[in-house]
């Protein structure tokens, strides 16, 4: 192995940019943020780069490492041995500087989704069968990749028309609480664009905190939304039989 | 705490060898679904029979043509309910979506805005909404490949053993997994429930959810696991009744 890596690391803000080649020593164990720093305090002391706690779990330095959607304080620079590795800000974002991006979207998408409307007050007791289920999706830092991988949001300008995966993954861990009274159907499937997603599971492929995102949430979701929406046998026995949902759920569709 | 549901360890591939072109996966699933799609289509649409002595092939079973004494391609009767179990089956659709629309080509890829994409939500990719209709009928051919399956042990002369036997056992035996390892099955069975121990204890369909999750972790290995013993079997018994072959008897 050379003692050394060569890296390419985008260098720009709105206006446009270019990437930028850097050498920097190697050491055992390095990760790509390590190197970040090499070059910030050795060579670019103006190289923006987000990142707080270094050990996968703000969720801060998301960028895009030869083209993958990567943290990049988990990522060993000696994964990419013999390469030069390119760092770019995550594509699906607009770029603020260098690889830092404006992800203010996802919070405003954040604020569309109602929070958990408990049955009962809390303190609850639930079996841990029932909080496994809901607890994959708690292990979220919130970094987007899976945001940004996502060709619906990527490729498709689809920001006005689909939530991403991340909060899918939000939604499942509200829809699927025992103690949650709200129902949320509708919003997948109107505002929330839940059918915009095809399945392709590039967001579980990229995600750090190994959330099954397609499996465990969206296609439960979407499941749920084909009972109330698409299932004509269910719809007609609920037309028939009045309101007859889950106990503490509404079950009226609401209109686009 | 091993939940079927999740991913314990990270399942990155550590090779130095140089990753392959994105183009590449894709390209693979498309010509793979692709011959796969002729060949069924020459198998029903030039085939009036998928049978040879105690053989059925699956593409022909369950024989509806013969039940109602029409004789005019028979394999086509029932051999859309199977397509379009694939066709609308979360597996496959990553796969045609990735493969044949390039929707996406790669999760690095980034591509020209196309802003028509249109997801799942219009019809006609809207009918994938609908799987588990196809799943119920394609549980109903289930049983009678299971049925073709045992009677494949039954020739002429007696209980026997032949390759075309194994074949067909284990074709029934994969599209049991695949079937039952069905993401619209495992809603069915106990995903559509919130609370699965509301009642102090685990409930059935806890655990019938459970076991099917630890299928469904697998759906895929599942599905072209029995693409291709779907395929085996088949050939296998068109080469027998071209005359190709002959069928190997171990006992
Ligand atoms: S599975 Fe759906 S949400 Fe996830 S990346 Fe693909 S299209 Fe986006
Ligand atoms: S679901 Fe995974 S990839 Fe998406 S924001 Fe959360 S941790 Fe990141
Ligand atoms: S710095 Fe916190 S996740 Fe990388
Ligand atoms: S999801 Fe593949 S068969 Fe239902």
């Amino acid at each position: 192995m050379s003692d050394e890596f060569t890296l390419k690391v985008w260098r720009g803000d709105k206006s446009g940019g270019q990437e930028v080649e850097y050498h920097v020593p190697a050491e055992t164990g390095m990760v790509v943020l390590d190197a970040l720093h090499h070059i910030q305090h050795n060579q670019a002391p103006d190289l923006a780069v987000r990142w707080n706690c270094k050990a996968a779990h703000c969720g801060s330095c998301g960028a895009e490492v030869n083209g993958q959607p990567k943290l990049l304080c988990k990522t060993r620079m000696d994964d990419y041995a013999g390469e030069t590795v390119s760092v770019r800000p995550m594509q699906t974002f607009p770029v603020i500087k260098d690889l830092v991006t404006d992800v203010s979207w996802n919070y405003q998408v954040a604020k569309e989704i109602p929070l958990l409307e408990p049955t009962s007050p809390a303190p609850f007791k639930m079996q841990q069968i029932d909080a496994d289920r809901v607890q994959e999706f708690h292990r979220c830092i919130e970094c987007f990749l899976c945001q940004d991988t996502c060709h619906v949001l990527r490729n498709h300008e689809g920001q006005q028309k689909y939530f991403g995966p991340r909060f899918m993954a939000k939604i499942a861990e509200f829809e699927m609480h025992p103690m949650d009274g709200e129902d949320r159907i509708p919003l997948l499937a109107h505002q929330a664009g839940l059918n915009m997603c095809n399945v392709t599971k590039c967001c579980t492929e990229v995600c750090p905190q190994h959330i099954r995102i397609t499996d465990n949430a969206i296609i439960p979701l979407k499941e749920r939304v084909a009972d109330r929406y698409y299932d004509p046998i269910k719809i007609l026995l609920r037309r028939l039989g009045g309101k007859k949902g889950e106990p503490g759920k509404a079950n009226t569709p609401v209109a686009n | 705490m091993a939940q079927p549901l999740e991913t314990t360890s990270a399942q990155k591939p550590k090779s130095s060898a140089k990753p392959k072109p994105y183009w590449v996966e894709p390209l693979i699933t498309m010509v793979i679904l692709g011959v796969w799609v002729l060949y069924s289509l020459w198998e029903v649409f030039f085939h009036n029979s998928g049978t040879y002595g105690n053989y059925i092939s699956p593409y022909f079973s369950p024989g509806v043509g013969k039940w109602f004494g029409w004789h005019l391609l028979d394999g086509l009767y029932v051999a859309w309910v199977p397509f379009l179990f694939r066709f609308s089956c979360y597996y496959y659709r990553k796969e045609y979506y990735r493969g044949f629309f390039w929707d996406p080509p790669s999760c690095a890829a980034v591509d020209k805005p196309r802003p028509r994409y249109s997801g799942e939500t219009k019809w006609p990719l809207a009918i994938n909404n609908l799987h588990r209709y196809f799943w119920y009928l394609a549980f109903i051919v289930l049983v009678f490949l299971w049925k073709d399956a045992v009677q494949a042990f039954f020739f002429k002369n007696g209980f026997g053993v032949g390759i075309g036997s194994l074949l067909l056992l284990i074709n029934a035996v994969l599209l049991t997994f695949y079937t039952f390892s069905c993401h619209a099955f495992r809603h069915m069975v106990g995903g559509r429930k919130d609370c699965f121990s509301c009642d102090g204890k685990p409930t059935t369909s806890y655990k019938l959810w459970n076991r099917v999750s630890s299928w469904n972790m697998f759906h895929g290995t599942w599905a072209w696991a029995s693409l291709a013993s779907v395929w085996a079997a088949d050939l296998y018994i068109r080469l027998l009744s071209m005359g190709v072959i002959h069928d190997v008897r171990l006992f």
